[in-house]
């Protein structure tokens, strides 16, 4: 029998993104230079809240990017199935920009590492943040969180999933599972 | 040497034979063909018993229609390995058509080709000489000299003879000679660099096509010069329903014209080209479907007279390239008789009309003393046995060549003894 | 997801899933070729054969492009003979491609099925980029995206293809390809360049060229070949021109926005008018690139993984 365990409410992930855009912003005093990038398929969605969010606060339209990292990959021949490739949608130079890079679950971080890969290629940051929903540890590469919105220790058969929609509705909720 | 053939179910269409008989032979002849043939009590140690309980007994087989490659393609096969094949396939004669390097256009080649089958000592060899010199359609080869040298037909077999005056005069003097003519029917202008039958397959696959007409076309001509001429004409390896439509309304006709077609015309279809297999691709090309059931059709009600391999030995230097440049030919004698016997099994032909397409009208259509079991003729035998199952695989072949489409093929009914002049060349284990 | 073959040898191999697959992937790919650093590192350490006996520079360089910006080698094996008149047999070519252990061959020839042949004969990926007049899938491909991008749909299009249908592997790949997705498809040519039968591939035929445009959505015009007239396969390129020649008249004719395509290299004023091929419904620059991302597309999907 599969447990299932819901750790964070959509409440619980919207007050988190609230807390993380004042934090980011603080953290770069201020919304100058900054543009959000969200990783393709589960950062997409959160990268558009924190935008929303940030952009309010801060009166301006903050740039928005997403970005497939697929083609980065150093596990893409691990197996015979490859994964279905998404649309990389980075309408704008990252030179002397300050990136955020968005991901629902920090892990091993080499998502973040194929990630960072990818964005050198678009052009060449002032610096490059890391904003997570979920940091559930593990990791396989000297990469750390700027902003957390929730530190969850689990163990590595423990499956840990978001689920999140463009806006706030009841059914968000980030859930731990027994796989 | 004494041979009895005993408890076999002898079938001759030559003396419309088809009963359980015993069969003698002495001196490398037929010397009784009876009910229970009782031996002197001093010859029991020296003949040889063959058991034929459960197998059928009929007149060595002929194939009217091979390929030897001896002399210049030795390579792909000589006259010993072809007539070993030829034995191992139940056949004890066969004729060789005359497209080797130098062409059987002259005496020399015809006595080669004898002297090497001598040597050989396998199957009777029959050489089929050129009518024309070098094969290249324009000027007569010595028929007469070429007779008496020991061909026994002629043919430019492997390419038409698309001079039509040319073909008049080989069917007049042929004629004369009391020597058959065999023609390989192709309107060259129509079939020039096609690779398969024109059809939905080559239209599929972008090959270009030969279409059925440019075989139809020239045998529509030779069958009008035979009329016109009062001679006779034998079509080789007839493939498409028009030439089966033609050569029938003709024989209505009373023109003499006899027509062969090969087990793979009667086997598969251009469907067996799509994996580009070039052991497929052959000359004429396996043809649709429709083709198929009116080849079927012509054996059966006799517009065909005669099933003949058209053994066209390749290697892989010719086979194993690309299919537009694949050397086209089938080798068909080591499967040529269990082939046909499906058409035996299907209930489309009796076995009795098979062994005359196999042994009685080659024989008659070569004007050679064969086919028969009759007391007094060669003792040239072929012991087959119609229930046999067995696995095509072409490394087992006597043939020096592969290219063989059937190879893996499950097949029924194989010739288990195959008896030349009394002797027994081949038996299978 | 994968594709469930070694190899990509034709249209009629693939099913609608797959085409669906690999135009997804394809559309992904666009984007690749439009950045600053148009590379990424995905095929690192992958060798790519482009092993053209035919003359070829557009299909191969896209090709060539499409394996680099994927980060692979790739080396171009050209040579204009078949393996007979160098007296080597195709096996002896396809096992020594084998032995240089690429990752992926890409195989342009003048002989039908040889693509086939070789993919049967080794372990490597083949992707047939051409055999004579057989297929030319990733033409027919790139004709699907550039077609499904411009018009957000292939099922239910009036498609119209003209020109040398007998002769051309870029008509019956696309045959096989758009009848699969639901387009409609008529062929237009000399009767002489009709193949057998092509009605039973399930496409309309006809000779008359206003006809077969009427009402299209797309138009595909074919190279003519003009050594063919020594074939009997039609008088002369005049007289072709007067018949199947794509104008600013007959183009009347299909829909107001019609997309006007041609495989390349275009023999202007023969099958195709200046003013057409320059046209803003023409869509020929259009295919050359969506070949590139086409083709990264099916690198991608074919490489490595056991």
């Amino acid at each position: 029998m599969k447990t299932k365990k819901v750790v964070m409410d959509g409440e619980g992930i919207d007050r988190s993104l609230t807390r993380i855009a004042y934090e980011i912003l603080e953290e770069n005093k201020g919304g100058r230079d900054l543009v959000i990038v969200g990783i393709r398929e589960g950062g997409v969605f959160l990268a558009k809240r924190l935008r929303e969010k940030i952009s309010s606060i801060e009166g301006v339209d903050i740039p928005l990017g997403i970005i497939d990292i697929t083609l980065y990959r150093d596990d893409i021949f691990a197996s015979n199935k490859k994964p279905i490739l998404g649309k990389t949608d980075i309408p704008f130079s990252l030179d002397h920009t300050k990136v955020v890079l968005v991901d629902d679950v920090l892990f091993t971080g080499r998502t973040i590492r194929a990630a960072m890969d990818a964005l050198i290629d678009f052009g060449r940051p002032t610096l490059i943040q890391l904003a997570v929903l979920i940091d559930r540890g593990h990791r396989e590469l000297p990469i750390r969180a700027d902003f957390v919105g929730k530190n969850l220790p689990s163990a590595l058969w423990e499956e840990v999933s978001v689920h999140i929609g463009a806006t706030l509705t009841d059914t968000d909720e980030v859930v731990i599972e027994e796989g | 040497m004494k041979l009895i053939l005993r408890g076999g179910r002898v079938i001759d269409p030559s003396q419309n034979i088809d009963a359980e008989l015993d069969i003698l032979v002495e001196n490398g002849k037929i010397a009784s063909l009876d009910n229970n043939i009782s031996i002197r009590e001093d010859d029991t140690n020296t003949i040889t018993t063959l058991d034929c309980t459960n197998v059928i007994i009929v007149p060595g087989l002929i194939d009217m229609h091979t390929h030897l490659r001896e002399p210049g393609h030795e390579y792909k096969e000589t006259v010993p390995s072809g007539g070993n094949a030829a034995i191992a396939g139940g056949f004890t004669s066969i004729a060789c058509m005359p497209n080797t390097n130098p062409v059987n256009d002259n005496r020399s080649v015809t006595e080669f080709i004898l002297k090497q089958a001598r040597y050989a000592d396998t199957a009777h060899i029959y050489p089929v000489a050129a009518i024309s010199k070098g094969s290249d359609g324009t000027i007569l080869t010595e028929f007469g000299d070429l007779k008496n040298a020991g061909a026994v037909a002629f043919s430019d077999d492997g390419k038409p003879v698309t001079n039509s005056l040319l073909m008049r005069s080989a069917l007049e003097y042929g004629y004369s000679l009391d020597m058959p003519i065999i023609s390989h029917c192709e309107e060259i202008s129509l079939s020039a660099s096609g690779s398969m039958n024109e059809g939905f397959v080559s239209t599929l696959l972008g090959l270009k096509g030969i279409p059925a007409i440019a075989e139809n076309i020239m045998v529509e001509r030779d069958i009008a010069l035979a009329d016109y001429t009062n001679t006779s004409v034998h079509i080789a390896h007839v493939s498409t329903a028009g030439s089966v439509r033609a050569i029938r309304e003709a024989k209505r006709r009373g023109i003499r014209v006899t027509a062969e077609t090969a087990p793979h015309y009667f086997t598969l279809t251009e469907d067996a080209v799509r994996e580009f297999s070039t052991n497929t691709k052959v000359y004429p090309p396996l043809r649709s479907a429709n083709d198929l059931e009116a080849i079927k059709e012509g054996l059966k009600d006799g517009t065909i007279d005669v099933i003949a391999s058209d053994h066209a030995p390749h290697s892989s230097i010719e086979k194993d390239v690309e299919f537009e440049y694949a050397a086209s030919g089938i080798i068909g004698l080591e499967t040529s008789l269990s082939l046909s016997l499906k058409l035996v099994d299907d209930g489309i032909i009796s076995l009795n009309q098979l062994i005359e397409k196999m042994s009685t009208s080659p024989a008659r259509i070569l004007r050679i003393r064969k086919g028969t079991l009759a007391v007094g003729a060669d003792a040239d035998i072929t012991v087959i046995d119609t229930h046999k199952k067995w696995t095509v695989n072409v490394n087992d072949f006597r043939s020096k060549s592969r290219n063989c489409p059937f190879h893996g093929w499950n097949l029924k009914g194989k010739s288990v003894i195959t008896i030349v002049g009394g002797k027994i060349k081949h038996k299978e284990k | 997801m994968k594709l469930s073959k070694k190899d990509v040898l034709g249209m009629r191999d693939l099913s609608r899933e797959e085409i669906n697959l690999i135009l997804d992937t394809a559309e992904s790919f666009l984007e690749v070729s439009t950045r600053t650093i148009k590379k990424v590192p995905t095929l690192r350490g992958k060798t790519i054969i482009n092993f053209f006996i035919e003359a070829s520079t557009r299909t191969r360089t896209s090709f060539e492009i499409a394996g680099k910006r994927l980060s692979a080698d790739t080396v171009n094996i050209t040579a204009t003979s078949s393996s007979m008149v160098k007296g080597e047999t195709l096996t002896d070519t396809a096992k020594t491609l084998e032995a240089m252990n690429p990752d992926i061959i890409v195989i342009r020839h003048s002989a039908v099925g040889a693509p086939h042949m070789i993919a049967r004969l080794i372990k490597q990926s083949i992707i047939n980029a051409g055999d004579g007049a057989h297929e030319h899938p990733t033409q027919a491909l790139l004709d699907m995206l550039t077609i499904r991008n411009e018009k957000g749909k292939i099922a239910g299009l009036k498609v119209a293809i003209v020109g040398d249908i007998a002769h051309s592997r870029v008509a019956r790949s696309n045959i096989f390809g758009l009848t699969l997705m639901g387009a409609q498809v008529t062929v237009c040519g000399p009767a002489m360049m009709m193949p057998r039968y092509i009605e039973k591939m399930g496409v309309s035929v006809t000779y008359n060229m206003e006809e077969a445009i009427k009402d299209a959505d797309i138009i595909m015009m074919l190279r003519i070949q003009l050594e063919r007239q020594n074939e009997n396969l039609f008088p002369s390129d005049r007289e072709y021109a007067q018949y199947y020649c794509l104008t600013h008249r007959n183009i009347q004719r299909a829909k107001a926005d019609v997309l006007v395509m041609h495989p390349g290299p275009i023999n202007r004023g023969v099958e195709i008018a200046p003013d057409i091929a320059d046209g803003v419904q023409s869509f020929i620059l259009k295919q050359v690139t969506n070949g590139v991302a086409v083709r990264m597309a099916l690198l991608y999907l074919l490489a490595g993984g056991e």
